[in-house]
């Protein structure tokens, strides 16, 4: 066993306890690197999980709205047949109440009663007459949102089982709108007005139409003025520009642009584009040019990546047959480099689309409870869209909060779905 | 005078019609930054000849053969003193074009690099940034003529609108071959254009560059002396950076002058 000779090197023993020990502790070693990386992994996903089940359980309900079928009557006195809009629809929604429950004698219940219905039923039951002007004299039925604490009570928001001073809703209330379900009058169907309504100071009327038209502005002028300006400096830094000091600057100060904090972005635009141009406040324009300032450095990076990702192979074989420098880059490598440029572009634009902070300088939280008609027009954006709701107090408007951050993370999903789609169908390998 | 009118009249005796003059490269340095490349190489290429340039890798035969169309202008740090004439002309004069250059002296690669386009695009684009045709029927004439002295029209006819990279390795050359031709040059430099292939698509691209000597003029870098002696007329022997020796191919390959040469060939260094 311990035969060795002075001069070479023991053979070594690859079956020695010891060797076999320090062999064990290696591969051990590999399995603890790899049992962190599926811990972290784990945890990642967990969070995620959480925070998107924390946001489906309170934001469900949003998506569903309690509604009760009333009949109105538009009886001629209250609605001129000459011109419907002028009549006066507090009395017909009234009239309609009193007719829902007619045991009700004093003004005072009758007042109570008419809570049940939202508060915008006078303007929904005047938008139906004037759409349908025939329906002066008729008596018609029309399915109108219950007022947010109805709507709650409803959608067990609102536990009937708790004593009566701890509750929003009265045991008087709650009674009159059991009959109501026991008359059949009560569904909950698909809150399609959360899509299609505009802000509005009661939960159960408000939507998100204003805040998506506004972010589709914003993002349209970003669009516009990062995609150009962007692709067009990125061909010069890395096709024309020398290599010298200067770019060298350039580039670090764009590769800082991308890490300046977006709410300082956001002083820009209230000092620059508001104070010295004298821009509108609260317009998509302003917000786009704002955001662009933000996309405006990824956009570059990603291009220049895109195009540094071609291979010189190709520049060669155009340069080689006489193409000029516009030739090789707009019939050559612009073309190629295109689908990593889209990406890019959707990407910095799903980033622009949540954010907040320089929207909230510039004004882009204004309570507005119609959409904007252009890019000069007040508007919101469905992050502030989201900071205004989960600043107010309704219950109701705790859920759309959660249902609008729902809505915000649906359509970044799909702006990266489509960007991952593009790169696969698109991108080429050599 | 007299004696400069002598000079030219012997020129013109001694020298073959075959044997004109088309480019020469007198005096040529390369540096690429604060290294040199090329040291003071005098070449001349001759018209409807192949010429070879062989040489251990690093010994500038491919410098050498970028700056006959200026390829070397698109490396910022390369400098290049010295003359190269084409038909007489300097082309590093800065009145002469170098799209125009690059159309007259055409370049095949080493890996063979086909747009992302159709076969008939890639014969297609070099006439049409030019402007050489402007009709469908005159493009489809410089495309079938094209790959037909490229030796690819029989295996590509039926699919002339099929991605040019879906070819073989030994095709794809052949288009680039073809696209180089569409342009009509008088020059084809080729650098290294079969060490990409298989002997077979090898042995094809042989046989085209021999056919192509009778119209065009091509200087070919190559790495395989068996190739070198196969296709070339004149071998030019490049070390170091230097010149070594240049001549015949026959010459080369079988009395070179030099001991370096020598060795190159035989394999005992390289």
């Amino acid at each position: 066993m311990s035969e060795t000779t002075a001069t070479a090197p023991k053979p070594f023993d690859w079956s020695s306890p010891e060797a076999m020990a320090k062999r064990k502790r290696r591969y051990a070693a590999d399995r603890r690197l790899r049992l962190y990386g599926l811990v972290s992994i784990l945890v990642a996903i967990g969070l995620l999980g959480i925070l998107i089940a924390s946001l489906v359980v309170t934001g469900y309900s949003a998506f569903v709205q309690t509604k009760i079928a009333v009949e109105f009557t538009a009886d001629p006195e209250n609605v001129p047949a000459e011109d419907p809009g002028a009549g006066n629809f507090r009395a017909v929604v009234s009239n309609a109440v009193q007719a829902l429950f007619p045991e009700i004698e004093n003004r005072r219940e009758l007042r109570t009663a008419s809570k049940i219905l939202s508060n915008g039923a006078t303007t929904i039951v005047r938008n139906h007459v004037i759409a349908n002007p025939g329906l002066v004299g008729q008596t018609f039925t029309l399915e109108v949102p219950a007022s947010d604490p109805f709507d709650q009570l409803n959608k067990g928001v609102i536990d009937r089982n708790l004593p009566e001073d701890r509750r929003r809703v009265s045991d008087a209330e709650i009674e009159l709108f059991e009959s109501l379900e026991a008359r059949g009058l009560v569904s909950t169907p698909f809150n399609w007005g959360l899509f299609f309504n505009a802000d509005s100071r009661f939960p159960e009327l408000a939507g998100l139409a204003g805040a998506v038209v506004g972010s589709f502005y914003a993002l349209l002028v970003c669009f516009l003025i990062s995609f150009p300006v962007g692709i067009a400096a990125a061909i010069y830094l890395e096709e024309f520009a020398p290599k010298n000091r200067w770019t060298d600057l350039v580039e670090v100060n764009i590769n800082n642009l991308a890490a300046v904090p977006s709410i300082v972005f956001g002083l820009l635009g209230l000092a620059v584009f508001i104070q010295v141009f004298g821009l509108p406040r609260s317009a998509p324009l302003v917000g786009g040019m704002v955001l662009s300032l933000m996309t405006l450095p990824t956009m570059i990076i990603v291009t220049r990546a895109a195009l540094k990702s071609i291979p010189p192979s190709i520049r060669e074989a155009a340069l080689g047959i006489g193409a000029s420098k516009h030739e090789v880059i707009l019939h050559h490598v612009l073309p190629l480099a295109l689908p990593g440029i889209l990406t890019g572009t959707i990407i910095g634009l799903a980033q622009a689309l949540g954010e907040t902070a320089p929207l909230l300088l510039i004004g882009m939280n204004a309570f507005l409870t119609s959409p904007p008609g252009g890019i000069m027009d007040p508007a919101t954006a469905l992050p502030t869209q989201i900071f205004i709701w989960a600043d107010s107090p309704e219950r109701g408007f705790a859920s759309r909060t959660s249902a609008a951050i729902l809505v915000l993370l649906g359509f970044l999903i799909f702006m990266n779905a489509v960007a991952i789609y593009l790169r696969q169908r698109f991108e080429r390998r050599w | 005078m007299n004696m400069l009118t002598d000079a030219a009249v012997e020129a013109v005796l001694t020298e073959a019609p075959k044997e004109t003059l088309k480019m020469r490269g007198s005096g040529v340095n390369v540096f690429y930054g604060e290294k040199q490349a090329l040291f003071d190489v005098n070449l001349d290429i001759r018209e409807n000849q192949v010429t070879a340039l062989i040489g251990p890798s690093g010994c500038g035969k491919s410098t050498f053969l970028r700056c006959l169309n200026r390829m070397n202008d698109t490396i910022d740090i390369c400098r290049v003193n010295g003359e190269i004439t084409l038909d007489g002309e300097d082309i590093y004069d800065p009145r002469i074009d170098v799209v125009e250059l690059r159309a007259r002296v055409g370049m095949v690669f080493q890996k063979p690099n086909p747009f992302p386009k159709s076969i008939y695009e890639n014969v297609a684009y070099g006439p049409r940034i030019h402007g050489l045709a402007s009709t469908k029927s005159e493009f489809d004439a410089i495309v079938e003529t094209s790959l037909q002295k490229a030796g690819l029209f029989n295996e590509v006819k039926d699919r002339l609108h099929e991605p040019g990279t879906g070819l073989s390795g030994g095709q794809q050359q052949r288009l680039c071959i073809a696209r180089a031709i569409a342009v009509s040059p008088e020059v084809i430099l080729m650098d290294e254009p079969c060490s990409a292939l298989d002997p077979i698509a090898t042995a094809k691209v042989e046989e085209l560059i021999d056919e192509l000597r009778e119209n065009y003029t091509i200087v070919i870098v190559t790495h395989s002396m068996q190739q070198a002696a196969r296709v070339s007329q004149r071998t030019a022997m490049f070390h170091l950076g230097h010149l070594v020796e240049e001549g015949p191919t026959d010459k080369i390959f079988t009395n070179p002058d030099d001991k370096r040469t020598q060795d190159y060939i035989t394999g005992r260094f390289g």
